[in-house]
């Protein structure tokens, strides 16, 4: 109840606004109007600032929103009402159309992407002659409820806010679940998330849909609001101010996108009216103004407004505690386990002429912790990318459990029960250990987007929370639990990154490095635990530099050498194999 | 001894974790210091930090001046050159070109010398002169870094970890050369994991664990020392007292 | 289909399409230099063009006093930067590129504007005016964020974007200008008529392809340039600046851009919000060579200028839309080609 404090705090302030005596009816156009651009920024929020998706043409997709309520309101006599779903519904399949293309373009291609649809789609608003060219529609009926339309814009003031209030908390409640967790760790990467079973695109598609869907609303409201629509608000000028408006709230805060689309409203009114006095009847000096506004803010806060004035709060919200006492379902497994786990027989990969695995075989048995040694660029990492489906083998055949997993993407690989860290750790810096934990048990949740938005997946969650802080606790971390991952020291993220990997319920745990930076008394304590994992009927593949630590844990080591397996052994055969001497300490050793 | 290279105290920290902590280091002139330790010890963070890569606490000084205003760019114009751990070629570029850019701060009068110098140092260098560097071999590769950053004249080479990834016979080779450069009049300081061949050609050598300095000396006496023959030696030096 | 048309609406597209292929290959320099998408490319061309049209009436463009303040900027930004270790020679050395060459190039332009002025001479003070521009924007907004990464720096240049556009109304006002043809000169061949100035246009493509060919094939500067954009950090430990590799880059897209501009305003009349446009067609030739290749880009540019010039004549109303939508199908080929797997060192 107390994290909806402020949010019911805040909804009260709104809904009293109105019937302070004598609030000058501008103000009241002011607000209306940094809600419509609030509502199309907190999808930018989801979008940008959290999935790392930028988008130039968000506009475009207010002009869905508005055109279709427009051309059905005036040209057919539908109701508003009725328009709404339908507004939302054309932004959505235009979104999925866009984004199907858009969302799996890599980096700066993707904004790029988004400008030029965004100024297409204006011409195309602009030309079309059922959209009324570039006069566009107007006469759009107003919303009514009953007799009692929404003409001015005190009414239709209601509608706004209270559709921002609810688009808060839906996204807010999206966020802080099992789908939020999964579009949260999209910035920083595909390669951690899928290795946990989440389905990168289509999570992307996802939040490129709901902040079109946002914006849609957005627009829907604006053809009622103004009764008109035109294609000038949807132009790429707009879009590029809606992202705007995001990076000065901040980027990563649905409360930034609200506080920003404040910020830049108020400030773009105060310089239209004020500009022309100081420096004479020149129009569009605001956008001069904006402009380098933009830059400067850049240079000095590129953080955004919100998250520093979050930083001068005298008090922090309290986090929640997960109940450990709840119990979430094992992962479905073969009914019996055979005695080798994982076969690698003849694995290659090229990467053009550079043989990085040239024809390694090895098996991994039940209950067995075998490491793979040699020295850097041996093609260690990269046989960990063969067997978890991140890179695809040339020849050769790995199998799990006796399912071949050549082809077999990342997602696949983790259901047969295999999870991994990685060498360079990929946590989200800006989660909790716990969320970041909660992430390896992805799969053994079930909770979709919406019973998200709507707080259906409680139960869900909260046995998903209960693993993943059992995993923390189990791996020696439980006073780190509510701590950012990244504020952790890069030992303690490596461990982080053991704990998610066993929220997978894995039956064979690949470990890049895992023991790289710890003290030796943590060493001990790792070692102790992987081998307390080998006894409860768990198999470790570990990569690992530090020869005391391999040779004291492992019962089994393969030496790899230039992509090329050439040894494998007991701890003590290695140690005496004239080969694996050579390739370590150079000839004369 | 005059220190061409000297550092005190120095911290160098990514965000709140510390990677190194209060460290201090030397280097004379015609000297090669040898920094050993672990995969994570702080030894690559270090080197960064001297160049100007990383921005440390504490003081860098070269050659009698301080270092604190300077950049990158200054510190190889100065005289001081760091062949990284991944070498940064240009590798959509030819060899020569490679190498004329390594000069990029001096002379062309003095950049002639410096090509035939690279050139017999590196005499395979000579033989691929027009091939593109990113398709040269690992150890082809090393050379080239080294040979770049050998353009530019300076009076400190650091080199972060050059055997790295190759095959035992080149680095023996690279290790030779290394050797060579005292004669020619540079100094270096070496930063490696096989510390076996690396004390071998030292002068002097520290130890670097978790961020800090556990040891230093002359690098015969490191050699010889217990504790580094079981932490770094390997597990075969003198039988199975390693572990 | 009728041959003639075609021939003349393929001649159209060549002429527009040169001018794409020179602003994408400055854009895909900076790019590759420097990382920065320059979207202020477009202002870049409607400041060379607008400045040239209204020298040729005799009057002092609005942009020359613009460089001097930014120079100013830029000088002040020089002071803090080196606030620590502030050298005389440091200083005067910052002053005579920020403020003298600036306030220098305004007094040449009040001294030798007038009706009278050569055509040469209002080239040349245009260039100067737009190059000065190009050289104080790169220190004022993007040196300074060099470090971050493209999607801040893209911002950052939508920034740029939106404040020139905006001074551009200030200094030329709403309405459009057209500057002088470089030559009068025409002939025929065939059904096709040549202008002296589309002659011009094809030559000075040609032959700055062929230059930017010279400077990164055979100049130190131009391998430094292109060792930048290889490698950054390799760049800077052989002691190449990546703020003077910064510089000149913008340089060369700056003075592109303006001739560009000069090239095509005596074709078209040109508006103080044209040049996004133009810039932005350079783009998706740019988008199409990947941001690095400079022949795909030359190409893209032609082909781009082509479909222009044929949507033009069969679907006027929907050029733009066209034009713009021609990179979906490119970007899709892209994705489809090149699945972005992470680097994942061994």
């Amino acid at each position: 109840m107390t994290q909806r404090l402020p949010l019911i705090i805040f909804a009260i302030v709104m809904a009293v606004i109105p019937f302070i005596p004598g609030i000058p009816p501008f103000w009241i156009v002011l607000l209306d109007n940094i809600g419509l651009a609030a509502l199309v920024a907190m999808g930018l929020v989801l979008l940008t600032g959290v999935g790392g998706l930028t988008s130039f043409g968000q506009a475009a997709f207010c002009g869905f929103g508005a055109y279709t309520t427009a051309v059905l309101t005036t040209a057919y006599g539908v109701s508003p009402w009725l328009t709404l779903p339908l507004s939302l519904l054309v932004s959505g399949i235009a979104a999925v159309l866009l984004g199907i293309v858009t969302v799996r373009l890599s980096g700066h291609y993707l904004p790029l992407g988004t400008i030029a649809w965004g100024i297409g789609l204006f011409y195309l608003f602009s030309k079309l002659e059922f959209l009324g060219r570039n006069d566009g529609i107007s006469g759009i009926p107003p919303l009514s409820i009953g007799g009692f339309r929404m003409l001015d814009p005190g009414t239709i003031y209601f509608a706004i806010w209270i559709a921002v209030l609810l688009s808060a908390l839906l996204t807010m409640n999206l966020l802080d679940s099992r789908t939020g967790r999964a579009i949260r760790a999209l910035r920083r990467g595909h390669i951690a998330g899928e290795a946990f079973g989440v389905q990168t695109p289509r999570a992307k598609l996802l939040v490129f849909i709901y902040a079109a869907v946002l914006a849609g609303l957005s627009g829907w409201l604006y053809a009622h609001f103004q009764r008109a629509a035109n294609p000038t608000p949807f132009g790429a000028q707009a879009g590029i101010e809606y992202l705007f408006i995001a990076v000065v709230g901040g980027a990563g805060y649905v409360w930034g996108a609200v506080l920003g689309a404040g910020i830049v409203v108020i400030l773009k009114e105060i310089l239209q009216s004020y500009l022309p006095y100081v420096f004479g009847g020149q129009s569009q000096l605001e956008t001069i103004v904006f402009g380098i506004l933009l830059v400067v803010l850049l240079q000095l806060a590129p953080t955004g407004v919100w998250p520093w004035l979050m930083s001068k709060l005298p008090f922090r919200p309290a986090r929640k505690i997960p109940d450990t006492s709840l119990e979430l379902p094992a992962r479905v497994r073969a009914p019996s386990t055979p005695s080798v786990l994982l076969h690698i027989d003849k694995a290659r990969k090229q990467f053009g002429g550079v043989i990085a695995v040239n024809d390694v075989s090895f098996d991994v048995g039940a209950r067995e912790i075998v490491a793979l040694i040699g020295p850097n660029g041996a093609g260690k990492s990269t046989t960990f990318n063969l067997i978890t489906g991140v890179l695809t083998s040339t020849s050769g055949a790995i199998s799990v459990l006796g399912t071949k997993v050549d082809n077999a993407p990342p997602q696949e690989v983790v259901k047969l029960g295999v999870s991994r860290t990685f060498q360079h750790v990929k946590l989200v810096p800006d989660m909790t250990v716990l969320e970041n934990v909660a992430i390896g048990a992805h799969l053994r949740g079930h909770a979709g987007a919406i019973s998200s938005m709507f707080r259906l997946d409680r139960a869900d969650e909260a046995r998903l929370l209960a693993e993943a802080a059992r995993q923390i606790e189990r791996v020696g971390l439980g006073d780190q639990i509510d701590q950012l991952a990244g504020s952790l020291s890069l030992g303690q993220q490596r461990i982080v990154e053991i704990a998610r990997a066993l929220c997978v319920d894995p039956l064979l745990l690949l470990l890049d490095e895992p023991a790289a930076g710890l003290r030796h008394m943590e060493k001990q304590r790792l070692a102790a635990l992987l081998r307390q994992l080998r006894d409860g009927g768990m198999s470790v593949l570990l990569v690992e530099h530090d020869m005391g630590f391999v040779m004291d844990l492992a019962d089994r080591i393969v030496v790899l050498d230039f992509g090329t397996k050439i040894a494998e052994g007991t701890p003590a055969d290695i140690k005496t194999n004239p080969d694996v001497i050579k390739a370590y300490l150079g000839a004369t050793a | 001894m005059s220190a061409l290279l000297k550092v005190s105290d120095v911290h160098v920290a990514y965000g709140k974790v510390e990677a190194v902590r209060s460290v201090s280091l030397e280097v004379a002139d015609n000297e090669i210091v040898t920094i050993i330790g672990a995969n994570g010890a702080g030894k690559t963070t270090l080197l960064n930090a001297i160049m100007g890569i990383l921005p440390l606490t504490g003081s860098a000084a070269f050659a009698g001046a301080d270092m604190a205003s300077l950049d990158i760019e200054d510190r190889v114009a100065v005289g001081l050159s760091l062949v990284p751990e991944h070498r940064e070629l240009f590798g959509t570029m030819n060899v020569e070109d490679n190498l004329l850019l390594g000069a990029f701060r001096i002379p062309k009068a003095i950049a002639a010398r410096s090509f035939e110098r690279v050139y017999t140092l590196f005499p395979r260098l000579k033989e691929r002169r027009k091939q593109l560097a990113g398709t040269l071999s690992g150890g082809e590769q090393q050379m080239l870094a080294m040979g770049r950053a050998l353009m530019g004249a300076p009076k400190l080479l650091m080199l972060d970890e050059p055997s790295l990834g190759l095959a035992p016979i080149i680095v023996a080779d690279i290790f030779r050369t290394i050797g060579e450069l005292r004669a020619a009049g540079v100094s270096v300081l070496l930063v490696e994991q096989n510390a076996q061949a690396a004390l071998k050609i030292a002068d002097r050598a520290y130890v670097m664990e978790l961020g800090e300095f556990v040891l230093s000396g002359p690098a015969s006496d490191i050699a010889t020392n217990a504790r580094v023959a079981a932490s770094y030696l390997g597990f075969t030096h003198e039988g199975e007292s390693a572990i | 289909m009728n041959t003639t048309i075609m021939l003349f609406l393929l001649q159209d597209g060549i002429t527009n399409g040169a001018i794409y292929a020179l602003l994408g290959l400055a854009l895909v320099l900076v790019f590759a230099v420097t990382r920065v998408i320059l979207i202020p490319q477009g202002e870049f061309v409607t400041f060379g063009a607008l400045s040239y049209a209204m020298l040729a009436t005799g009057q002092v463009p609005g942009t020359a006093r613009l460089a001097v303040a930014m120079g100013v900027v830029a000088f002040g930004l020089d002071l803090y930067a080196a606030r620590r270790s502030l050298r005389l020679k440091l200083v005067v050395r910052s002053a005579l590129l920020n403020i003298v060459l600036p306030v220098a190039i305004l007094a040449l332009t009040y001294a030798l504007a007038g009706p009278k002025t050569p055509i040469a001479i209002n080239i040349a003070l245009s260039l100067l005016i737009v190059a000065a521009i190009g050289l104080f924007l790169y220190r004022i907004a993007f040196q300074p964020l060099a470090h971050t990464s493209v999607l801040v720096l893209l911002i950052a240049s939508v920034g740029c974007h939106l404040a020139l556009q905006g001074l551009g109304l200030v200094f030329f006002g709403a309405e459009g200008l057209r500057g002088p043809a470089l030559s009068n000169a025409a002939f025929t061949v065939g059904p096709l008529r040549f202008t002296g100035q589309s002659i011009a246009v094809y030559g000075l493509t040609i032959a700055f392809i062929i230059v930017l060919w010279l400077f990164f094939g055979f100049t130190l500067m131009g391998k430094a340039l292109r060792a930048t954009a290889v490698n950054r950090l390799g760049a800077r430990l052989v002691g190449i600046r990546t703020t003077l590799s910064g510089q000149i880059a913008f340089l060369l897209a700056s003075v592109i851009g303006a001739i560009s501009g000069i090239l095509i305003v005596p074709i078209t009349t040109l508006y103080y919000d044209t040049g996004f446009l133009i810039g932005l067609k350079g783009f998706i030739a740019a988008i199409i060579g990947g941001l690095v290749s400079y022949p795909l880009t030359a190409v893209a540019a032609l082909v781009v200028g082509s479909v222009e010039a044929f949507s033009s004549f069969y679907a006027s109303n929907f050029k733009e839309v066209i034009v713009f939508t021609l990179i979906l199908p490119v970007l899709v080929l892209r994705s489809l080609a090149a699945p972005a797997v992470e680097e994942e060192k061994d």
